[in-house]
């Protein structure tokens, strides 16, 4: 903890949790949009997020989050006419998802050439989020660390090629976290990794280029 | 480097280093951050403008909260100010209320604001400090290194007991806000470390057992007003602590006892909305009011 975690964030209010915590759960929808023109989304909004999300202004926060914007972004307030003149179509779902966080959401984002996202998450607090689903797969991220995901097939050897380059050609980059998630065996895998600092520059064109790897997300702590 | 375990630890080095502890602090924070000293007081100073900003934007006549609960208030207490020639209170505290009221109402309409510690609390620190800068003419370098102060205090509060409002009702975030200014105004004033941390042990302890209950759960009713009562308290702890007046109770004892407090508190009354003022009749009317059923 530094002083900034004190004296800041700066945000838009009024909640830590219901609006800044929220922008950054859509910022992650937006990551994973990776800038594809947006048509439409629907978002479930589940416990104190599904009683309270008007007077919070966490629809708008979420929104806001998914078309790009930060968490002390003035254009928060204005997030669903910004929304409606960019053209997409949105939705808020009050409904119950069992078992999870008071503050959580799960938002489906769809592109204009129908590519499809879906990320589920939780406000925890302080505008801290951790986010528990992307596209189906189970991640397990708080977003306080700048993470990097990479979406990838299920093949022998691709941890190995991923950390083998960061470790060789990228010495400084050190792993916090490691996790590897598999739905299906032989089908799509998602590696979460959380690292101290910044990737160096270079370094994540570099990792997409390897072989069988789909995507790379970088998710970063504000 | 400084752990920030305990405020005694903050007062040991100070001495030691025979430095402010606001400068201290500057010059860890840029340790740990691996930045320079200056950009670590920029960022500060970015932090401070938005505070000033805000209280601005708060004390607009039609200012009015996201939910229409509340609005206004930064506004009325302003132009009773002015009418009345400080009111009861004088010109200076009328003043500082507005501020508080103003900030907090900024945050309510979804404005930009510098959570210090939460949200919810956000009225304190501008209130205690953009009083100081614009009525009594402290320059705005003293008044952005107090912040540091203030922020190293929050800091041992967070990691000893807690600063949010759902771990440990609302003494755990305009409590720590209030203490934290009142560490800040002494250092600004000329007092002790010392001093500074006698002040932020009165805020604590005169706020022991506040807990959170937000009408319809919103960041409103009653907490905007309650970071009024939160500058209040920093101004008299800070003032007492300045008149040689000290905490019986060690700082540090303060805190663990907010900690212990806020643990014992039933979840009704940490943030849920089931207690309080949130769960009194008319409590429960207004959030039908913005809710519906």
């Amino acid at each position: 903890m530094n002083v900034f975690d004190i004296i800041g964030p700066i945000m838009i209010g009024p909640s830590s949790s219901h609006t800044a915590g929220a922008v950054r759960l859509g910022r992650v929808a937006n990551k994973v949009m990776n800038n594809a023109p947006i048509a439409s989304v629907k978002i479930e909004l589940s416990g104190s997020f599904a009683h309270t999300y008007k007077g919070h202004g966490t629809d708008r926060a979420l929104l806001a989050g998914i078309m790009g914007y930060r968490s002390y972004s003035e254009e928060i307030r204005d997030a669903l006419t910004i929304a409606t003149n960019r053209g997409i179509a949105y939705e808020f779902i009050p409904t119950d998802i069992p078992g999870t966080h008071p503050n959580t959401a799960r938002i489906h984002v769809t592109g204009v050439n129908g590519e499809e996202c879906t990320v589920e998450g939780s406000s925890i607090g302080g505008g801290n989020i951790r986010v528990d689903w992307i596209n189906g797969m189970k991640v397990d991220f708080t977003g306080e660390h700048n993470t990097i995901l990479v979406l990838h097939y299920d093949k022998p050897g691709l941890i190995a090629a991923v950390t083998n380059l960061m470790a060789t050609k990228y010495k400084d980059v050190n792993i916090g976290n490691f996790r590897l998630t598999r739905p299906v065996k032989g089908g799509e895998a998602m590696m979460t990794m959380e690292i101290d600092g910044l990737p160096p520059l270079g370094m994540i064109d570099e990792m997409r280029n390897i072989n069988n790897v789909i995507n790379i997300l970088l998710i970063r702590a504000t | 480097m400084l752990t920030y375990k305990s405020i005694e630890e903050l007062i040991k080095c100070s001495i030691k280093q025979n430095k402010k502890i606001s400068q201290m602090v500057l010059e860890d924070q840029a340790l740990q951050m691996e930045k320079s000293i200056d950009e670590i007081y920029d960022e500060m100073e970015k932090s401070f403008d938005v505070m000033c900003e805000a209280v601005v934007q708060g004390q607009a006549k039609n200012q009015r909260s996201t939910s229409g609960l509340t609005g206004g208030e930064g506004f009325k207490m302003k132009h009773y100010s002015e009418q009345t020639n400080g009111g009861l209170s004088g010109i200076f505290m009328t003043k500082a209320m507005s501020r508080a009221l103003a900030v907090s109402g900024c945050n309510a309409s979804m404005g930009k604001i510098v959570a210090t510690p939460t949200a919810g609390s956000c009225g304190i620190m501008p209130g205690c400090l953009v009083s100081l800068y614009e009525d009594k003419s402290i320059d705005k370098r003293s008044i952005v290194m107090s912040l540091f102060t203030g922020a190293a205090f929050g800091i041992v509060i967070a990691d000893r007991a807690c600063i949010a409002g759902a771990q440990g009702g609302c003494q755990a975030e305009c409590g720590s806000a209030a203490g934290m200014a009142a560490a800040a105004l002494v250092e600004l004033y000329g007092g002790t470390p010392q001093q500074c941390a006698d002040a932020c042990a009165i805020a604590i302890g005169n706020q022991l057992g506040l807990v959170c209950d937000p009408v319809a759960g919103l960041v409103e009713i009653p907490c905007i007003k309650r970071n009024v009562s939160g500058v209040m308290i920093a101004f008299s702890s800070a003032d007492m602590a300045l008149a040689g007046i000290q905490s019986e109770i060690p700082v540090d004892e303060c805190i663990d006892s907010m900690g212990e407090v806020g643990r014992a508190l039933p979840a009704s009354l940490k943030e849920t909305a089931l207690g309080g003022l949130a769960s009194t009749p008319t409590g429960l009317k207004l959030k039908e009011q913005v809710f519906g059923n």
